[in-house]
């Protein structure tokens, strides 16, 4: 270790830091997470598996990562032209809608979930409008898919904004002087060097989605089969002094979503991979 | 393929970038765009390409009006002055992008595009980085690469937006000798912006100086040079002199010493600017009879094959700068504090 202990740092010792990182990481992440496996290995196999496998479960499971993909997908979509427009345009209250964007990152959960719950119930401001059409918003699983959808915005918009802001106007008008169209330039140019970014943010605004629960109780009407997210179901679960079910269930979700993200992250090197760091 | 700009304007805001500019770029030559930053240069190159919309005034190729044609149908190379390469596509696919992006009907197919990248990659002598990324490549290769990349669409002509800007010194004189080389096998119609006198009068055919969006003179570089139309292009172009003096039948009066000025010969006497080159400078030791500007010698500065000396004239506050050959500097032997001569052995007279 001679070696690394000679090369200069602004931190005290490689020892030290690293560990206060594994220490700090234990205390806050790891433990906590451990009790839940801890608590869950207290039922046997067979009970778990019929505790994460009821139908009433697997509906759960179904609409949160089901609605938490959607949502995340479209906030990727809209959260990168909402970013474009940011960058590379100026307008009149630009920095007022700069700052609304964050809006969901501060706003208490429960807050945003009995606003929206109130503007897309059948007599809301939005909910009136899609009466005619036989849509309701609030109460179904579309209104879950519009409580995450406001959550996951921001993670988008923060991501992909800076590298959007690094990409040199430059970039496009060459493109153009070798003739390519606006579609190609986006396509070949634009998209390629914003994507790591983008799903950096789409996996965020994921990972947000399904862990959320303030917002979504209130507009998603939590009707058993239809309209119940898993974060729900274990609180109930808690509420009725069941413990080891309700770890259960955290032990899937808490798996599932690590593969996911796993796999993201893994896309993530591969695209980048191929670029420069510099 | 020759370029004709007709009397174009260009403002931002209040700001006019080009006024009324008008020029013609021969078939085949190699000109440059010379002037300070914000006289217009750049804009006018975009214009050029169709990166930039008009005010008024047109843009003619080879005698066709392309002012209302886009970017994309004007088959101009561009090269920036910071490459703009894509940085997640390799060199090899750089190159080739501008094939790529054309429509299925004129798209040559696969093979043909290997061998034209390859051989455009062989024209800037990187064949070997094909499969490199931009940010593995130093800024000199990224621009030869930036070039091949331009090449690639066969441009009816090329544009190079102070192509060498970004580079340090050495790479910059290396770049700019091969870049004339590369002409003069092209031949291509070639334009290119830059703020560096010398730059622009060793590659070039011909020099346009602009200043404050307009065009001050266009002629080739000796031309430029020798016979400069104004006291701006005059400055700009090197390091000057200013001395305030009288013009009096083709005589210019300095201090109390007076030189010939031929082309004056018919001016009327009165108040006049005359610039002087540093190496146009003498410097003398005062004896009798011998006249010039008395001055004190400044400050002696060997840098290579020249002498620069700073002298300050006993009348006025502007120090003036002298450049010797080494043999007359040794023969001088001049020191910091000494009373010399100045005198001009040319000038150049403006009206004041």
């Amino acid at each position: 270790m001679p070696l690394l202990l000679r090369r200069h740092s602004v931190l005290p010792g490689f020892g030290l830091a690293l560990g206060f990182t594994l220490l700090y990481l234990s205390l806050v992440v790891l433990i906590p997470l451990s009790a839940a496996f801890l608590k869950t290995a207290s039922l046997t196999w067979g009970a778990f598996t019929a505790e994460v496998t009821a139908p009433r479960v697997l509906a759960s499971y179904r609409l949160t990562f089901g609605a938490s993909f959607l949502a995340a997908s479209i906030n990727a979509v809209a959260g990168l032209l909402v970013a474009w427009v940011l960058v590379r345009y100026r307008f009149p209250g630009k920095r007022l809608v700069d700052a609304l964007v964050d809006l969901p990152f501060a706003l208490p959960t429960a807050v945003a979930g009995i606003a929206l719950a109130a503007v897309y119930s059948t007599n809301g401001w939005i909910g009136r409008l899609f009466v005619p059409l036989d849509v309701k918003i609030a109460f179904t699983p579309l209104g879950v898919l519009v409580a995450l959808t406001f959550i996951g915005l921001p993670f988008v918009v923060r991501t992909v904004q800076p590298v959007l802001e690094d990409l040199e106007p430059e970039l496009e008008e060459a493109a153009a002087t070798l003739g390519a169209g606006r579609l190609q330039t986006f396509a070949r140019v634009v998209f390629p060097t914003v994507l790591p970014a983008l799903l950096t943010g789409f996996a965020l605004a994921f990972a947000r989605a399904i862990g959320e629960y303030g917002s979504v109780i209130f507009i998603a009407g939590n009707m058993p089969m239809v309209s119940e997210i898993t974060p729900l179901l274990i609180i109930t679960k808690l509420e009725q002094y069941d413990y080891a079910g309700a770890t259960a269930l955290a032990v899937v979700m808490l798996l599932v979503s690590f593969a996911l993200l796993l796999l993201i992250n893994l896309l993530q090197w591969w695209t980048r991979r191929r670029r420069a760091a510099a | 393929m020759s370029i004709e700009v007709r009397n174009v304007t260009r403002r931002f805001g209040s700001f006019a970038a080009l006024e009324d500019v008008s020029l013609e770029v021969c078939t085949g030559e190699l000109l440059a765009l010379l002037g300070p930053s914000g006289s217009g240069k750049t804009t006018l190159l975009r214009v050029i390409a169709g990166l930039e919309t008009v005010d008024s005034g047109q843009v003619l190729f080879h005698g066709e009006d392309a002012t209302t044609q886009h970017v994309r149908e004007r088959r101009v190379g561009f090269v920036f002055q910071h490459y703009a390469l894509f940085r997640h596509l390799s060199i090899f696919e750089n190159v080739a992008f501008g094939l790529r992006v054309r429509p299925r009907s004129r798209r040559p197919p696969e093979a043909e595009i290997r061998r034209r990248v390859h051989e455009l990659l062989a024209l800037v002598q990187l064949d070997w980085l094909a499969d490199r990324y931009p940010h593995q490549l130093s800024g000199g290769q990224r621009q030869r690469i930036a070039l091949a990349r331009a090449l690639a669409v066969e441009p009816r002509v090329l544009l190079l937006d102070e192509p060498f800007g970004a580079l340090d010194a050495k790479v910059r004189q290396e770049l700019r000798r091969w870049l004339r080389r590369l002409h003069d096998e092209m031949h291509i119609t070639s334009v290119f912006v830059t703020h560096d006198q010398d730059e622009a009068l060793e590659v070039s055919d011909r020099v346009v100086v602009m200043n404050e969006g307009r065009i001050q003179q266009v002629g080739t570089p000796q031309e430029v040079y020798d016979q400069p139309a104004n006291a701006f292009v005059y400055r700009f172009l090197g390091n000057v002199n200013l001395f305030h003096g009288r013009v009096q039948e083709g005589r210019a009066l300095i201090g109390g010493d007076s030189v010939a000025v031929p082309a004056h010969g018919d001016t009327p006497a009165g108040a006049a600017l005359a610039f002087a080159r540093p190496h146009d400078i003498e410097v003398l030791r005062p004896r009798a009879g011998a006249q010039g500007i008395a001055a004190r010698v400044e400050h002696v500065l060997a840098l290579g094959s020249l002498v620069r000396v700073d002298l300050r004239p006993d009348a006025g506050n502007e120090v003036i700068h002298a450049e010797l050959s080494r043999e007359d500097a040794r023969g001088l032997a001049l020191a910091a504090g000494e009373r010399v001569l100045v005198r001009p052995r040319e000038v150049r007279v403006f009206a004041a």
